[in-house]
């Protein structure tokens, strides 16, 4: 179908500038680490978020106009995947960030950190722009091994090492379920492009019943790996057990990535199937905004809670896919953006608190912040608000968002739902600020973190409150990405 | 100016709360700035009333910018007569807890000023807004100081009470939230104005007014889910005490007469019974409620349910008058008693709670058992305290008779079992308000506690005799007021009773 064809292959190559200066960058950082002393060890850190930066200039200035197939219908360059690449790679560079002082008091800064962490990055930026069942799983599996071995990555840890078993085990198997669901469609439409899968499916297959039984696989995948519930199991034991640096990796980056692989399997291939898969969504959604916000309330890790404050605001974003609307998948983009842009900045708090042999990974570590620093003490308030959807935090234009998406379907009952649910998670970020507030210190010793770190943990936190006060440009370039 | 005066109120003390907060480590300083912008914000809302035109219902002091156009929210602000004066209000006590606070915080009183300040101009924010996402923006941000002041500030069990008021009351905000986004999706806007003029079915209207119920009942309180307003009373500090009686409640009542009337007013016609009725148990049911009760701040907490419980029955017993009497007149008695109702339950609640707040400093319990015989020592603080407890009872000559007289007349109208049930109040709250200062101030010298009472300082008494003037003011020379709020409850009736639904 595609015969080889040189000029077009180097459009493509043009397309991919970005991946391809990533990998090259991969590359690059992997060689020098093998020349570099252990005082020297910082400067992998800086590279690679000097790499990362590149690279998302690389992404944001590329002009995309409409949807570019390339490189024989596996690579696609749309507006959606420029800025979800976009906001993955800056996700990336604030993760580096707050990951080399952590690093460093644990005596784990190796520069394979990085290299495995712009692998990652390479493999979330392949599965954003994948045109192809192929290229999606290629760019899922590259993301998910690095992350394993990243887990894995504090080798004398005994619940880290536990962890990433855990996640291998449970990723290699949903994995394949997704392989297998990938499979079956591909029996049934006869072929692996999504355009080509989109049309086929509109006109010929949309009552299909191999092709359902297909999507029900495909969906157990995808909800593995964005941590939806019945498939979340793995998702509390991972964040606690890894290293927090990781733990944040995997609840921004890879959610990003999850996200786009859910948009483009759902809505770009399968449209014609919505109905279908809409109905499962539904439940997977109000189960996890139930168990996320139910099981919550009873964790006393702030890893593990935000573990499952992460399933229950898939939950949310759920709502905005299964809307089946172009509004509804902005407002799910909308959500998956903030959400990311929060979690970061909670689980920042999490590493600026802890120290050489002291993980702060428990909810009463943060008792007393207030006295300890009431600027980080109200920069962590902002974002646990964020996280409850209180205005004027970005988080409450996201809810506002899915929940207008449902109540214009015929959902609408879903509305009413989704709000109830986030009155009982509210109290579990209502419990981190009684903490801070409320109640006094039992551990005065000074905040640490690097400058660079304070500053840029700021800056995010204050980012969740100037989108809230004006979120008209995020939500506008929603709409101009998904019109 | 006048041009932006209301983003003024609202901004000032907003950002003016963040920089004091940030004085921490300067007390004074944070302590006299706090006063300065409180008093400034309260000068600068004097305008409001001097330049308000009492002759039209329309919005006035409007700003409209856009906000956020790709949902169509507008930066919209606006006051009428109805909003006006609660502006003021707030102004006004935030001004009394700023003194009062002075000396009596125990820690950290730059977060406690700048909360203050921040809480003020959020308020004013939810009185002005416009724009239905606006004002959903203010009236949520508004929980987040108030949660701070009860839970860092209050007494023993203020976890549990400032949780427990953030919850409620963030519930019922929620469902409300829904309702508004189900009428974007229908109509496009935020704007509360093109909300009251849209055309909705029975079933949307009655859908939306419970959503809007749940959320404003919870604020109001309305029997029975007010019982998170006893126990934030109890933890809260004094400030944070006088401002959720003097302001946070109002913005309930605030709530059905800006949204659930005009918006949902076939709804509200078929569902007056529930709101009459739930008002009714209110004033009678916890007006016996608050008898019994040992603590005073408790007390005065019920009593404000009590009468909140008028506000709401002045508000809805339009459709009864009609019903009854097939006449319109009437409506616009019960409305305006409604609002001055608010306004003077503002201030006498407020004083109220001041009061029990200079004994406590003193004395550090709130049990009424633990008084006895405060005259003897404090007699400038018994004659203050005896015109506030008078005018909790509604007296004529206080600000207590007029909304209460107004409400009552119009349930007259109606049905005299309403009046009868409604002036019931007049003998319990006199019960009740007379017996705690008969325990408390008269009496023998109950114990050495007592013996060691010092009356007012020159800061209290300020607060005090302010409060008591307005208390007069109003009490003696309701006119002005009621010709504010005139124009717009007159046009507040004529919406309540037209019909939105398309045919």
């Amino acid at each position: 179908m595609y015969p080889f064809n040189v000029a077009e292959f180097n459009a493509g190559l043009y397309y991919a500038t970005p991946e391809i200066f990533l990998s090259l960058a991969a590359c690059a950082l992997l060689m020098l680490d093998l020349f570099l002393t252990d005082s020297g060890r910082r400067w992998n850190g800086a590279l690679a978020v000097v790499a990362v930066l590149i690279t998302a200039v690389l992404a944001a200035v590329q002009p995309v106009s409409g949807r570019v197939v390339a490189l024989g219908g596996l690579y696609e360059l749309d507006r959606m995947a420029q800025v979800l690449k976009v906001v993955t790679l800056l996700a990336v560079a604030v993760v580096f960030v707050y990951s080399t002082d952590y690093l460093r008091r644990r005596a784990i800064l190796k520069g394979e950190y990085y290299v495995l962490g712009l692998f990652a990055t390479l493999g979330a930026m392949v599965l954003i722009s994948a045109a192809s069942l192929i290229t999606l799983y290629l760019g899922l599996e590259l993301m998910s091994l690095s992350l394993y071995a990243m887990v894995a990555f504090d080798r004398d840890s005994g619940i880290a090492a536990e962890s990433a078993i855990k996640y291998f085990v449970l990723g290699s198997m949903s994995s394949g379920t997704l392989l297998y669901g990938m499979s079956i469609v591909y029996g049934v439409t006869g072929h692996l492009e999504l355009a080509v899968i989109a049309q086929l499916v509109h006109t010929h297959f949309a009552d299909n019943i191999g092709l359902i039984f297909g999507i029900a696989f495909m969906i157990v995948g995808v909800g593995f790996k964005l941590g939806a519930v019945p498939f979340h199991m793995w998702l509390p034991d991972v964040y606690e057990g890894s290293p927090t640096c990781v733990t944040v990796f995997i609840g921004t980056a890879s959610k990003l990535a999850a996200f786009a692989l859910i948009m483009r399997l759902l809505p770009e291939a399968l449209a014609g199937a919505q109905t279908d898969w809409s109905q499962m969504l539904v439940v997977i959604s109000v189960l996890s905004m139930a168990v996320g916000s139910i099981v919550g309330l009873a964790q006393t890790n702030i890893k593990r809670m935000l573990a499952y404050s992460t399933i229950s605001h898939i939950g949310y974003t759920l709502l905005g896919i299964l809307a089946g609307t172009a509004q509804g998948y902005r407002a799910a983009m909308f959500y998956m953006i903030s959400y990311v842009l929060v979690a970061a900045g909670a689980f920042g708090m999490v590493l600026l608190l802890a120290r050489q042999g002291f993980e702060a990974d428990k909810i009463t570590d943060f008792r007393g912040l207030n006295a300890r620093s009431p600027w980080f003490a109200f920069m962590m308030g902002l974002l646990m608000l964020s996280l409850a959807g209180v205005p004027p935090l970005i988080g409450f234009w996201a809810k506002l968002g899915v929940i207008q998406a449902v109540l214009s379907t015929h959902y609408t009952w879903l509305g009413v739902v989704a709000v109830l649910f986030s009155v009982v998670a509210a109290f579990f970020y209502l419990r981190i600020w009684k903490l801070m507030y409320f109640e006094e210190p039992t551990d005065t010793s000074a905040i640490g973190g690097s400058l660079l770190m304070r500053t840029v943990l700021s800056a995010n936190a204050l980012l969740a409150i100037a989108l809230g006060i004006a979120p008209g440009a995020l939500i506008a370039l929603c709409q101009r990405v998904l019109p | 100016m006048n041009d932006y005066l209301l983003s003024i109120l609202i901004w000032v003390p907003i950002v003016g709360g963040f920089v004091v907060v940030g004085l921490s480590k300067h007390e004074r300083a944070a302590k006299w700035l706090s006063l300065c912008l409180a008093i400034l914000t309260l000068l600068l809302s004097i305008p409001l009333w001097t330049g308000f035109n009492a002759a039209t219902a329309d919005m006035q002091f409007v700003e409209h910018t856009a906000w956020i156009p790709s949902i169509h929210a507008d930066y919209n602000i606006g006051v009428d007569g109805i909003s006006m004066p609660l502006i003021l209000l707030t102004t006004f006590t935030t001004v009394l807890v700023v003194i009062a606070g002075w000396t009596n915080v125990a820690k950290r009183i730059a977060q406690y000023m700048g909360a203050f300040l921040i809480l003020e101009g959020l308020m004013i924010g939810v009185f002005a807004a416009l724009d239905a996402a606006l004002f959903y923006v203010f009236w949520e941000a508004m929980l987040v100081p108030m949660f701070i002041i009860i839970g860092v500030w209050g007494g023993p069990r203020r976890v549990y009470a400032s949780i427990k008021f953030f919850l409620y009351t963030f519930i019922g905000s929620l469902l409300m939230l829904v309702a508004l986004i189900y009428m974007y999706l229908k109509g496009g806007t935020y704007e509360i104005a093109l909300l009251q003029g849209m055309p909705l079915t029975l079933t949307e209207q009655t859908f939306i007014f419970l959503a809007f119920f749940t959320a404003f009942a919870v604020k109001v309180p309305m029997w029975p889910v007010h019982t998170w307003l006893p126990d934030a009373h109890v933890e809260a500090p004094t400030g944070g005490s006088v401002v959720l009686a003097a302001i946070m409640l109002k913005m309930g009542a605030y709530g059905f007469l800006r949204f659930s009337l005009p918006i949902a007013p076939d709804a509200s016609r078929e569902l007056d019974w529930l709101i009459i009725t739930l008002s009714l148990i209110a004033v009678v049911y916890i007006g016996f409620v608050a008898m019994s009760q040992r603590d005073m701040k408790k007390l005065i907490a019920y009593s404000s349910i009590a009468h909140m419980g008028f506000v709401t029955l002045g508000a809805f017993i339009g459709y009864q008058i009609v019903e009854h009497t097939g006449r319109t007149s009437g409506i616009e008695l019960g409305l305006d008693g409604s609002i001055v109702q608010m306004l003077s339950h503002g201030l006498v609640s407020g004083a109220m709670f001041l009061s029990v707040g200079v004994m406590y400093d003193r004395v550090h319990t709130r049990e009424i058992s633990a008084y006895g015989g405060v005259v003897n020592t404090m007699p400038m603080f018994a004659a203050f305290m005896m015109l506030f407890a008078l005018a909790n009872c509604g007296v004529p000559g206080t600000s207590g008779f007029v909304g209460e007289f107004l409400v009552i007349l119009a349930s007259f109208k109606a049905n005299a079992w309403y009046a009868f049930l409604a002036g019931t109040t007049l003998i319990l709250s006199a019960a009740y308000t007379l017996w705690l200062v008969k325990r408390v101030i008269f009496g023998a010298v109950a114990n050495d506690h007592v013996r060691d009472l010092k009356d007012l300082n020159h800061r209290e008494f300020l607060v005090l005799s302010l409060l008591a003037v307005a208390v007069l003011i109003v009490g003696i020379w309701p006119a002005p007021l009621l010709d504010v709020v005139r124009a717009t409850t007159q046009h507040l009736s004529e919406q309540l009773l037209m019909s939105k639904i398309v045919p």
